[in-house]
């Protein structure tokens, strides 16, 4: 009999700590399986983030890295510099990525390093429970703003990955979500090309992930998944923000 | 290789290359430019990688990712710049990374200036960052000295897996002298890393991890640390001193306060002042065990620093009441002259009386034991 679903490789076989219906473990699956059908997790090393996904290193079977808030991505690229025919991906929350990581970010993308950066954007602080992102949007809750986001008073949400577009360094930034079985078809193959991206040294990939929190959200994990396309995806537009690869579709599995 | 003259930042980059450094990230700040500056076209000439990082928070993460992946890695900086990246020594520290930092010390606090300043003494001492760990810190007087105490702060980082500093500042990077280097280290005689991240390819995942969730695991993980700090205590502890024998007084001065003391002390020596120096060159760890014996036969000692009072914490805490510890310095990054310190020194001198010879106040009979 065929087998049609497994563990990846690239996972190890634990029991994630993530909280029922967040989307880190759906986002660790396709990674893994990304790296598996790449062929690449002897030559993977990972740099996980400060956040929900600190503890990646428990999940991925690749060499990982712990790197101070922020940071992941001038430790990836520390990495990269020395051993540059790894791969050498980043894991990063929207904390991590678009606020006290914001200036590693967009300088590591206008180097063009070559590193695949996954960025789980769940518009809020989920380990230290719940207070603003710089992704939070306007009117939303947090333990930080309890009675709404005021765009006025403490800014309004901001798109990271477009910023990182008009860094000439950045070769592909696509926004995928995990909140159906079609949308996560969809991520895998953008993280899958994202990793592609950097095998043929093209410069730096991001995929960033509209991923449900429903802990933090205060919401079912089915009302977390529709309020994703019903509110968070019209701030934050799903699709491919750029792509400078000029792959043909079917090359790294890209849309 | 014949005798070179060369500034201090350059002999420092160069020393760095010898000792097989092949890895430099870091952002500019006066008065240590010329270190990035070199750095960028000979790390070129070696085939290493030079990146000018954002910041110096970018550039200290970026050593601990070459320095996961095993490279000899080194950044630069002066002391506003020096204070930006102690999130990333700290997490050095705990992660057990070797890196070479070099800190071109200027006046402070804040901005400051960008004269020469030893003000950061307590900040390289005290480790600086958060979390309970040491930096071994070297200090160089001369640029010779800078170029062999950098090439043995690539060796020690490696071998004891902690950051290491060089605790200069502005006059030690800016000073031209000659210097002898040594030949290139061959790379593939340094000791073999059996911990770096290089893809799990035929063994199990490695981490490297600062995350210790566990009180438990964390005391042992620090108490390791400490088993370490004591093994560089006890093999590492590096001192100099200079005309003690018979002396009466003696300096306790670092980097180039101790060079501009050597200076004072030729002169009242001229003079009949039986004056030595004692020099500290591992800052941490701190000569306590060598200055204690020293105090049991010398019993003034005058501490003399370009800050308004750091080592001499630590002189106190090694003499431990055995001797008179008096202080002089210049903070602000003045740089005082040796007529101004040999003025200091017979000033006291004389103040104590040290010149008369009697009960035996300033020196106990017997010598140094």
């Amino acid at each position: 009999m065929k087998q049609v679903f497994k563990t990846p490789q690239s996972l190890k076989p634990a029991i994630f700590h993530y909280c029922p219906g967040c989307g880190h473990s759906i986002i660790h699956r396709l990674v893994a399986e990304a790296i598996d059908e790449l062929g690449i997790r002897e030559r993977c090393i990972g740099v996980p983030p400060a956040g929900c996904a600190v503890l990646a290193y428990n999940y991925f079977d690749v060499d990982m890295g712990e790197a101070p808030h922020g940071r992941a991505l001038a430790v990836a690229t520390g990495i990269k510099r020395v051993l540059p025919d790894r791969v050498v991906f980043t894991y990063q929350g929207d904390g991590d990525i678009a606020a006290i990581g914001t200036a590693e970010t967009i300088h590591a993308a206008n180097r063009g390093e070559k590193i695949t950066a996954i960025f789980v954007n769940n518009a809020t602080y989920g380990m230290t429970g719940g207070q603003m992102a710089p992704t939070t949007l306007v009117g939303m809750g947090s333990t930080t703003t309890p009675k709404g986001r005021v765009a006025a008073r403490d800014g309004a949400p901001l798109d990271l990955t477009q910023m990182l577009a008009v860094a000439k360094g950045s070769v592909y930034l696509e926004r995928v979500t995990v909140n159906s079985p079609q949308a996560i078809k969809k991520a895998g193959k953008a993280i899958k090309k994202a990793f592609q991206v950097q095998l043929d040294g093209l410069g730096f990939a991001l995929v960033e992930v509209l991923s449900p929190c429903p802990t933090n959200w205060k919401m079912s994990p089915v009302d977390s998944f529709k309020w994703i396309d019903s509110t968070m995806a019209q701030v934050f537009p799903l699709g491919v923000i750029k792509d400078e690869t000029g792959y043909q579709e079917a090359k790294g599995g890209g849309e | 290789m014949a005798r070179q003259l060369m500034r201090g930042n350059h002999a420092l980059g160069e020393a760095a290359v010898r000792a097989g450094c092949r890895y430099y990230f870091g952002y500019p700040i006066t008065p240590q430019n010329e270190v990035p500056e070199y750095m960028s076209g000979r790390l070129l000439e070696v085939g290493g990688t030079f990146v000018q990082a954002e910041s110096e928070l970018a550039s200290i993460n970026m050593v601990i990712g070459a320095s996961m992946a095993g490279g000899r890695v080194m950044t630069s900086s002066s002391s506003p710049g020096i204070s930006l990246k102690q999130e990333g020594i700290s997490y050095l520290a705990g992660l057990e990374l070797p890196a070479v930092i070099v800190n071109m010390t200027r006046g402070g606090p804040g901005l400051g200036n960008i004269a020469p300043a030893q003000s950061d003494y307590f900040q390289a001492t005290r480790g600086g960052g958060h979390g309970d760990y040491r930096c071994i810190v070297l200090a160089p007087a001369s640029c010779q000295e800078l170029c062999d105490l950098t090439i043995k702060a690539f060796d020690l980082a490696d071998k004891y897996r902690n950051p290491v500093m060089i605790l200069g500042d502005g006059m030690i990077g800016q000073m031209m002298e000659p210097v002898e280097f040594p030949e290139m280290t061959d790379l593939a005689s340094l000791p073999a890393k059996d911990w770096t991240l290089t893809g799990a390819a035929g063994r199990p995942q490695r981490t490297i991890l600062s995350l210790l969730l566990d009180p438990k695991v964390l005391e042992n993980h620090n108490y390791k640390l400490v088993r370490k700090y004591d093994a560089v205590t006890l093999a590492e502890t590096d001192w100099d001193t200079y005309l003690c024998e018979d002396a009466r007084l003696v300096i306790v001065a670092f980097g180039t306060s101790a060079r501009i003391a050597k200076g004072a002390i030729k002169r009242v020596r001229e003079m009949g002042l039986k004056v030595g120096l004692f020099r500290p060159k591992s800052l941490w760890p701190f000569p306590t065990k060598p200055l204690e014996e020293l105090s049991r036969v010398v019993r003034h000692l005058l501490v003399f620093e370009m800050n308004s009072g750091q080592m001499v914490e630590d002189v106190r805490l090694a003499v431990n009441g055995q001797a008179q510890v008096h202080f002089y310095g210049r903070p602000g990054g003045v740089v005082p002259t040796p007529e101004e310190i040999a003025h200091q020194i017979s000033h006291y001198y004389y103040g104590a009386h040290l010149n008369e010879d009697g009960p035996s106040r300033a020196r106990l009979v017997g010598g140094l034991s």
